[in-house]
C-alpha cells in the first residue's frame, strides 16, 4: 500500500536546526534507510520509534557521523556536514549516547566525563606535561567545575571517583549521558536512554532529558522503545519501518496513525490499551 | 580496581585543586619526597655495584614507561620498542661526536626518535591488533639492519663511541656521578607522563583504547592519537637510550633485538600494564630477577641438590627459565601486575584494623 498519504509532507524549515534531506543508506543489498527526511526546530524534543532493525540507530549514526549515507543530506544549523568527521562534530554541538554502554570503563567517572570536553580543552601533549608551568593546571580546573555542574545536575556525586567499568547499568547510562552533556551540545542523541532500566530508573532518567531539554536548552533527538515514556515527553515523534519513515508528528497523531498500529504496536487493539496503561505507569 | 577512593578518614578536599593531586595525601607526597631526597644520598653509602643496577633500572625504567603509554595506555602493541631504544643511543653519540654538548644531544635524540617513531607508527593509523604487532615487528627489522649497514651513523658493526656526560665542563661520568643524571631524568620522565595522563590528551589516549567509536565522537581524532601514542613512546625509549649509550660510552647494535624488545614486554606486563609507577615496578623487578636468580645459581653450585640431580651447565639456563616462569605466572596469578597488588596492600591498610 502506499504511504504517501499518511506521510506529512517534510517542509524545509529554514528555521531547523537539524535538516536531514532524503537519506538513503544501503550496506551492499540492504537498504538499511530510504529516502527518509525530518526536520528537527531548535529546542525541540523529537523522538525516533520503530520495530527493531528499522533503522533507527542507522540514522542516528548517520547524524552523528558514524555511516555515510548513500544519498541525501545532513544540515547542521544550515551547514552542510553529510561528509564532516565524526570526531569533528563534537566541536560544532552535537553530542550522544549509544545504545549499548560504551563508557570508557577503566577510567574514573570524573575522567570519562572530563573526555566530553576534549573538544573544550586547549593544553596539548606537551603543555599537559609540564601542567604547572604554562596554564595546563589552571585550564583543567576551570572546566573540572564545568564537569561538577554535569555531575551535580545527573546526581553522581557518589560515584565521581570511582571506575567506571564497575558501575551498575543504570548509573553507568547516567555517566555516558553526563559525558555526552559535558560537550555543551546544541543537538544531543540518545539512543534508547532508558533501555533496560526499571521504572524508578527511568523517571529519573525522564526528568533529566526532559530538564536538559526546558532548562538546558538542548535539542534532543531520542530512539527509545518505552511507548509510555515516548508519548509523554516528546514533542513530535518519527516513526520507522523497514528503513522508511511511515509517520511523524504529534505523539497522540502518531499513535492513532494506522499505519504506525499495524506496523509497529500491532494491529491488535489490545496492545495499544497496554502501551497507554504503560504510560501511566510511568508518567 | 573496585576500590573508589583511598582517601583517609577526615581527609576533607575544599577546592578542586587539592583533589586533582598526584598525590592522594600529604603523607604519600612527604614519602615520595623524601625517598628522592634518601636517594640523592645514595651513592654515598651504595656499592657501585648496587649503582650500577640502579642506573640500569633508571634508563629501562624510563624507555619502560614509554612502551606501556603505547601498550598499556593506548592499547596499541609494539614488538619492536628496543630499536627505539636503540636509535636513541646512537642519535645521541651521534650528535654528541658532532659536538653538540651531552645534556642537549640527550634531549635532540629523544626528538630525533620521535620522529622516527612517528613514522614506524603511521600504520597505526590504519591497523590495529595482531596486525600492527607485524607492523612494529617490521620496524624492530628494518631499523636492526639499518644500524648494521648506516656506517655513518652508528659505526656499522663496531658501534658508535658515546662521549661521557658533561655539564658546564663538569665530568658527571661513573656510578656515582651518574647516577644523578639518570635520577634527574627518572624524575622528570614520571612526574611528565604522570601529568600527561590527567590531561587532555593522556584522557584521550585511554578514551581510544578502552572504546573508540565512543572517544571519536567525543571529539577525539583517532588517527592523531593512535600515531601520537608511537611518538611519545618513542620519545621515552629514545631518552631511555641515549641515557645507556652516554653511561656505558659505547653503542653498538648488538643486544637491541627483538628478545630486548620482549623483555620491555615484560617489564610492563609484571609491572601492571596502564600503571606509571607499574612501569617502574615491572623494571626493578626484571633488572633484580637476573640477580637473584644469579645468586641462587651460584649458591646451588656445587650444593647437594646440584650434585644429587646433575645440574652442572644447567644452572646458567635458570635465569632464563625463571624469568620465563615468572611471566607466566603474572600473567595467571596477576593480570594487572605489581602496581595492582600495591593498591591491594594499600587498601588492606587502609581498613586495618576497622573499616569505617
Amino acid at each position: 500500500m502506499s504511504t504517501t498519504n499518511v506521510v506529512p509532507q517534510a517542509r524545509a524549515d529554514s528555521h531547523a536546526i537539524l535538516d536531514v534531506d532524503n537519506i538513503s543508506l544501503r550496506f551492499g543489498g540492504l537498504k538499511a534507510l530510504s529516502d527518509v527526511s525530518f526536520h528537527v526546530k531548535p529546542g525541540e524534543l523529537f523522538s525516533i520509534i520503530g520495530p527493531n532493525g528499522a533503522g533507527k540507530t542507522s540514522m542516528l549514526n548517520c547524524i552523528s557521523g558514524r555511516y555515510s549515507p548513500t544519498e541525501g543530506r545532513v544540515r547542521f544549523e544550515g551547514r552542510d556536514i553529510t561528509k564532516l568527521k565524526p570526531n569533528k562534530r563534537a566541536a560544532i554541538g552535537i553530542g550522544r549516547t549509544f545504545q549499548n554502554l560504551a563508557l570508557f570503563s577503566h577510567m574514573s567517572v570524573l575522567d570519562n566525563i572530563m573526555v566530553g570536553r576534549h573538544h573544550l580543552l586547549k593544553n596539548n601533549f606537551f603543555s599537559g606535561a609540564i601542567y604547572w608551568i604554562g596554564g595546563a593546571q589552571k585550564e583543567e580546573l576551570e572546566h573540572r567545575k564545568a564537569v561538577e555542574n554535569v555531575i551535580d545536575f545527573l546526581e553522581i556525586q557518589h560515584v565521581r571517583k570511582a571506575t567506571a567499568g564497575t558501575l551498575s547499568y543504570g548509573l553507568r547510562k547516567r555517566v555516558e549521558l553526563a559525558r555526552a552533556v559535558a560537550l555543551e551540545p546544541k543537538i544531543i542523541l540518545l539512543d534508547e536512554p532508558m533501555a533496560g532500566m526499571n521504572l524508578e530508573e527511568k523517571e529519573d532518567m525522564a526528568r533529566y532529558i526532559i530538564d536538559l531539554n526546558e532548562e538546558w536548552g538542548m535539542t534532543i533527538i531520542m530512539i527509545e522503545h518505552d511507548m509510555g515514556v515516548v508519548m509523554d515527553i516528546s514533542h513530535r515523534v518519527m516513526v520507522l519501518d523497514f528503513g522508511r519513515k511511515i509517520a511523524e508528528g504529534l505523539p497522540a497523531e502518531v499513535l492513532a496513525n494506522e499505519n504506525v498500529r499495524k506496523a509497529y504496536l500491532g494491529e491488535d487493539d489490545l496492545e495499544i490499551d497496554g502501551a497507554s496503561v504503560h504510560e501511566d505507569e510511568v508518567a | 580496581m573496585a576500590m573508589t577512593s583511598l582517601r583517609p578518614c577526615g581527609d576533607y578536599r575544599t577546592s578542586y585543586q587539592a583533589d586533582q593531586t598526584i598525590f592522594s595525601t600529604r603523607l604519600t607526597l612527604i614519602l615520595i619526597v623524601a625517598a628522592i631526597v634518601a636517594l640523592c644520598f645514595a651513592p654515598m653509602f651504595l656499592s657501585r655495584y648496587v649503582l650500577s643496577l640502579m642506573i640500569q633500572i633508571g634508563y629501562l625504567g624510563i624507555a619502560a614507561l614509554g612502551l606501556n603509554i603505547l601498550v598499556g595506555f593506548s592499547g596499541q602493541i609494539s614488538i619492536g620498542h628496543a630499536v627505539f631504544f636503540g636509535f636513541g643511543g646512537f642519535a645521541s653519540a651521534y650528535l654528541a661526536n658532532k659536538g653538540v654538548p651531552v645534556p642537549l644531544a640527550i634531549v635532540l635524540a629523544g626528538l630525533w626518535t620521535t620522529i622516527v617513531g612517528l613514522i614506524f607508527g603511521l600504520p597505526a593509523a590504519r591497523v590495529k591488533g595482531l596486525y600492527l604487532a607485524i607492523a612494529t615487528l617490521a620496524a624492530q627489522f628494518i631499523l636492526q639492519d639499518f644500524f648494521v649497514r648506516a656506517e655513518w651513523f652508528t659505526g656499522g658493526t663496531h658501534g658508535a663511541m658515546a662521549p661521557p656526560f658533561e655539564l658546564f665542563g663538569y665530568d658527571l661520568s661513573g656510578d656515582t656521578r651518574y647516577f644523578y643524571v639518570v635520577l634527574f631524568f627518572v624524575v622528570v620522565m614520571y612526574l611528565g607522563a604522570t601529568n600527561l595522563m590527567r590531561t587532555r590528551d593522556g584522557r584521550a589516549l585511554i578514551a581510544v583504547r578502552d572504546h573508540y567509536l565512543s572517544a571519536e565522537m567525543m571529539g577525539v581524532n583517532l588517527t592523531k592519537y593512535r600515531t601520537m601514542a608511537f611518538g611519545i613512546s618513542s620519545f621515552y625509549a629514545g631518552i631511555g637510550g641515549a641515557l645507556y649509550a652516554h653511561y656505558i660510552g659505547f653503542m653498538s647494535v648488538e643486544g637491541l633485538d627483538i628478545l630486548f624488545s620482549i623483555q620491555f614486554l615484560g617489564m610492563i606486563i609484571i609491572g601492571g600494564l596502564g600503571s606509571i609507577m607499574g612501569s617502574l615496578m615491572g623494571t626493578i623487578f626484571m633488572v633484580l630477577l637476573p640477580e637473584l636468580t644469579g645468586m641462587l645459581a651460584s649458591a646451588l653450585q656445587g650444593s647437594t641438590i646440584d650434585q644429587v640431580l646433575h645440574l652442572k651447565d644447567g644452572i646458567t639456563y635458570m635465569r632464563e627459565m625463571l624469568i620465563g616462569a615468572t611471566i607466566i605466572l603474572f600473567l595467571i596469578f596477576e593480570p594487572d601486575g605489581l602496581a595492582h597488588r600495591w593498591r591491594l596492600i594499600k587498601a588492606y591498610w587502609k581498613l586495618y584494623p576497622f573499616s569505617y
